[in-house]
């Protein structure tokens, strides 16, 4: 009896340190993969601070020596920047706003209206998500090219003032549905206004959806890249993208300054998701069961 | 209430129930207008494009299908799709590994968790078009950190990005550093996976390797499926690294065919016959996406 329990103890605490043995293994692991996904950006960053002839040094130097504080300088005067930056500011808050208003306008006929043809209009929204942006690439191209918004702004933004994403409408649409509907019913016969019911009722309640869409679109606008080469052309209005892509041609040689550049467009953007990371969590973990 | 008055009821609306339509058309007339505009005259448009041949100069000329015609026997275009396909098809399931192996190492009891999937979702937080500079001079044959990790374990620099059969490699490896999202998802649906399942099976005796193939794995065939079908429509539609890095080279190797249709369009103005390789491009996603759907009754399992 006594040597049996203490076998059994033995096998247990065998298959423990086992445990704890494959544990300690599997974080070295994961450790490793993480300095791996880490490093590329982390390189970036390192490089945009060394002077170009530690750039081109055997073996890499991953902490600059010297670090060259004047490649951020330099990078501003080589082209414009900060025009560059003040472009995107505009151009993503004009559309993510637009994005907002109207995805939410629409998952609240969406939800809380009846109306006749909702329906098939909803078919239709969530037909667009498998419906691939390059077939209406040409077609948008000539008709903005017809309207005259060819190197303005507008095919930017307007298309998004039309809550052409369906995944945003869908999500606003799954949580309007999960608010009674008594709420509103209530507040009609108060004489309250459809518009108020939505700015002034359910608006505060779904705050954590709209942050999560908010911050998804500002990700895809800022990202955006093949829009504003297609439809910007002069200098003054390009964004951040455009001015990457155009530095890393014009001063392919110079790595500094092209790492330079990439980092002023990437350090806001990784503030954000340091701040707002539950947003971008919870978003892909709704979106991908919700956006099917 | 009587038949005849419901009847009249529903077909004379009451004056409440047309203020709600009008309600109702008001807050989604963003999205109507929007889709009429935006989406379904452009695709109308398109088609009747695909038919014609435009050089924004001269005047339109209708050529009936010479378009599609050109498009069979394009070799351009079917190298295009050709490196699609060939990036997609490799790329997509060495993806769903990776992102599958991490989520499932992420439900361990590690220290960190929060950290590693912060940093494993990082580099798609990176615009793509800065990961884009970075990786080209990742893959640089001189003084890239590939080429210099590599030689830590002894495997001679390559040039990558400018040999012809390395560059759609090197693509896909790069597309490896971009599977954030379909961990988070992975991630998420592990936890939704009733810890009783697993209990149960644990009673009956299954040892892990058992609870992995007959309980993990086959609760998560809906969101492998998922995962899958979106990476193969985002994979055919790369288009910013291969403007960025190779701009197509080199020898048209990484021409994908977001960038051919590009081309078309937008350096040699054909506007009718980049439509219709756009059509193309949608018919094999479509159909790709058909495919992989009636494929999944095999495979994916729903609860009932």
């Amino acid at each position: 009896m006594a040597t049996a329990m203490a076998s059994r103890k033995q096998g247990t605490s065998r298959q423990q340190t086992l445990d704890r043995a494959w544990l300690i293994l599997l974080q070295i692991l994961m450790t490793l993969i993480l300095i791996s996904f880490l490093v590329p950006t982390l390189w970036m960053v390192s490089a945009s601070l060394k002077a170009s002839t530690e750039i081109f040094q055997h073996p890499i130097t991953w902490i600059p020596k010297d670090p060259q504080w004047s490649n951020y300088t330099r990078v501003f005067e080589v082209i414009p920047l900060a025009k560059f930056a003040e472009n995107t500011i505009i151009v993503v808050a004009l559309s993510v706003l637009g994005t907002i208003v109207s995805s939410v306008m629409v998952a609240y006929a969406f939800s809380r209206i009846q109306w006749p043809g909702r329906n098939l209009f909803f078919s239709l929204l969530i037909a667009t998500m498998m419906l691939p942006e390059v077939v209406t690439l040409i077609p948008r191209f000539l008709i903005f090219k017809q309207l005259g918004w060819i190197d303005t702004w507008l095919p930017l933004i307007v298309p998004y003032w039309t809550a052409n994403t369906a995944l945003y409408v869908f999500l606003l649409q799954q949580f309007f549905r999960g608010i009674p509907m008594e709420l509103e019913e209530a507040a009609l016969i108060d004489g309250a206004g459809r518009v108020r019911i939505l700015t002034e009722i359910l608006l505060p309640l779904c705050k954590p959806v709209i942050a999560t869409v908010a911050v998804f679109a500002l990700l895809q606008h800022y990202n955006s890249f093949l829009e504003p080469l297609i439809y910007v052309n002069s200098m003054d209005k390009w964004t951040l993208a455009l001015g990457i892509r155009s530095i890393n041609d014009s001063n392919a040689a110079n790595w500094e300054l092209v790492f330079a550049a990439g980092t002023v467009m990437v350090a806001p953007i990784i503030a954000l998701f340091l701040v707002a990371q539950r947003y971008f969590v919870q978003g892909i973990a709704m979106t991908g069961f919700g956006g099917r | 209430m009587t038949a005849s008055t419901m009847t009249l009821r529903s077909r004379l609306p009451s004056r409440l129930k047309l203020r709600e339509w009008a309600a109702g058309y008001f807050f989604a007339a963003p999205f109507i207008i929007g889709f009429l505009v935006f989406t379904a005259f452009p695709m109308l448009y398109s088609i009747w494009l695909s038919f014609n041949k435009w050089d924004l100069l001269s005047p339109m000329r209708f050529v009936g299908l010479q378009n599609f015609i050109k498009m069979i026997g394009d070799a351009r275009a079917n190298l295009s799709l050709y490196n699609s396909a060939y990036y997609t098809i490799i790329a997509v399931p060495i993806q769903l590994v990776i992102s599958f192996t991490l989520a499932l190492a992420l439900t361990q009891k590690l220290r960190f968790r929060d950290a590693y999937r912060a940093g494993f979702y990082l580099p798609i937080i990176v615009p793509l078009v800065a990961s884009a500079v970075v990786w080209q001079r990742v893959f640089h044959y001189e003084y890239g950190i590939l080429n210099e990790v590599l030689g830590w374990v002894g495997i001679p620099a390559q040039k990558w990005l400018f040999d012809v059969s390395l560059a759609k490699p090197a693509f896909i490896i790069m597309s490896f550093w971009m599977i954030g999202r379909q961990m988070v998802i992975f991630i998420a649906g592990l936890g939704n996976i009733p810890q009783s399942m697993y209990e149960a099976a644990s009673i009956d005796g299954a040892g892990s390797l058992k609870r992995m193939l007959h309980i993990t794995i086959p609760m998560m065939t809906p969101l492998i499926f998922y995962n899958m079908v979106i990476a193969i429509i985002n994979s055919f539609q790369t288009f910013i690294p291969a403007k960025i890095m190779t701009d197509g080279g080199p020898e048209n190797a990484t021409l994908f065919v977001v960038l051919n249709i590009w081309q078309q369009g937008f350096q040699f103005f054909n506007m009718g016959y980049a439509a219709a390789l756009s059509w193309e491009l949608f018919v094999i996603i479509i159909g790709f996406t058909i495919v992989q759907f009636q494929g999944s009754r095999k495979w994916v399992y729903y609860e009932a």
